[in-house]
């Protein structure tokens, strides 16, 4: 469980510190394909890319 | 009523603990997108992404199988936030993430929202807008209609749910196609009536949980007999509609065989369900095995001999 300390807020554990690190590496994979995704999807689409038919 | 109250008391009172820095791993994560179901949802997708007519890039086609999966993830995230309660007090959910409290209610709510947004926006930007209207829809039954409503308040919570199972295939089609047609709507048809063969046969040997959570399901609400006569029924309108796409001319003697004998074995396990005296459960078990294994058959059978020409002549376009 995490300590509290008045002078440094919230001190988190070893545990917390590495699941937080696996999440933010897990988020920015995530984004980093979203952005190579529609980075490529433009190249493949070309300009079509911006007509979205029903 | 007083379900839902507990369920509410239950959100609130794991509220001061989100105050807490979180434990949840990348895995509890993943654990809420239910990857098994998941994985049932991105199949029949993509069977009704490969039958289409049309053209569809492969990187299109796997941009929209992409976003049926996270949206389907996304269901299960929200599902898992609402029904945390319940699923604390049956054995077969007692050791999700939230429940187990690696996970708090609302990270799940925000991890399910964020995904159910970009899986719509993204399908909506780059595949098109009808699917992408479809897959908004089929997580709001999933997560409003069928958890937040139906699942607590009546009998038939499967039998109506079942329609958000029922839709990836649809959407898979409306990728390619950005229309629908009687085909799809009859893969539709058979995952709809295959839902409540499989969830009671589950729910025959699993009655003590969803009566100790207080979830109305058949068995709980109308009894064992009336149930296991309700399984045979829905069998016996799942079975035709399984051999429909062959006897329609959407599917060749392979599928036409495979569909027959499947069912076959479909209703004769039905048929032992119905024979069997509680508490005896196998004949249970083996339906809910066997429903498992009759769906996939079925799609990948269709998927073989209608959609692998198909993806492969895309694939080469």
């Amino acid at each position: 469980m995490a300590k509290r300390d008045d002078d440094k807020g919230i001190v988190l554990t070893e545990a917390q510190k590495r699941a937080r690190r696996s999440r933010s590496i897990a988020i920015a994979l995530a984004l980093a394909a979203l952005v190579v995704l529609f980075y490529v999807m433009t190249l493949v689409k070309g300009p079509a890319v911006l007509i979205r038919p029903l | 009523m007083s379900l839902i109250s507990e369920g509410a008391d239950f959100r609130k009172a794991a509220v001061p603990g989100a105050a807490e820095p979180s434990l949840a791993s990348v895995g509890d994560y993943i654990a809420l997108l239910k990857p098994r179901v998941m994985s049932l949802v991105v199949f029949t997708a993509l069977t009704g992404l490969a039958v289409a007519p049309g053209h569809i890039h492969p990187l299109t086609a796997f941009t929209a199988l992409l976003c049926i999966a996270v949206g389907a993830g996304a269901s299960g995230a929200l599902n898992m936030w609402y029904d945390a309660d319940i699923d604390a007090l049956m054995t077969r959910t007692a050791r999700r993430p939230v429940p187990m409290g690696r996970v708090q209610p609302g990270e799940a709510l925000a991890f399910g929202l964020t995904l159910s947004v970009f899986a719509v926006v993204v399908l909506g930007l780059l595949v098109n807008l009808l699917s992408a209207a479809l897959l908004a829809f089929t997580i709001f039954f999933y997560a409003v209609i069928y958890t937040m409503w139906l699942k607590r308040s009546t009998p038939q919570n499967i039998v109506i749910g079942g329609a958000a199972g029922a839709f990836p295939p649809m959407i898979g089609w409306a990728a390619v196609t950005g229309s629908l047609s009687l085909e799809p709507v009859l893969l539709f048809a058979i995952i709809f009536f295959w839902t409540p063969p499989h969830f009671w046969a589950l729910a025959l040997y699993k009655t003590q949980d969803y009566a100790r959570a207080g979830v109305p399901m058949l068995p709980v609400v109308s009894g064992d007999a009336n149930t296991r006569l309700q399984i045979l029924l829905y069998t016996l309108i799942l079975v035709p509609l399984g051999i429909a796409p062959y006897a329609l001319g959407y599917a060749g003697l392979l599928y036409g065989v495979t569909a027959a004998v499947t069912g076959a074995i479909m209703l004769l396990l039905a048929v032992q369900v119905l024979r069997e005296k509680p508490p005896l459960e196998r004949a249970c078990r083996n339906l809910f095995a066997f429903s498992i294994l009759y769906l996939f058959l079925l799609f990948a059978v269709l998927l073989v001999e209608r959609g692998w020409d198909g993806l492969m002549a895309r694939l080469a376009a």
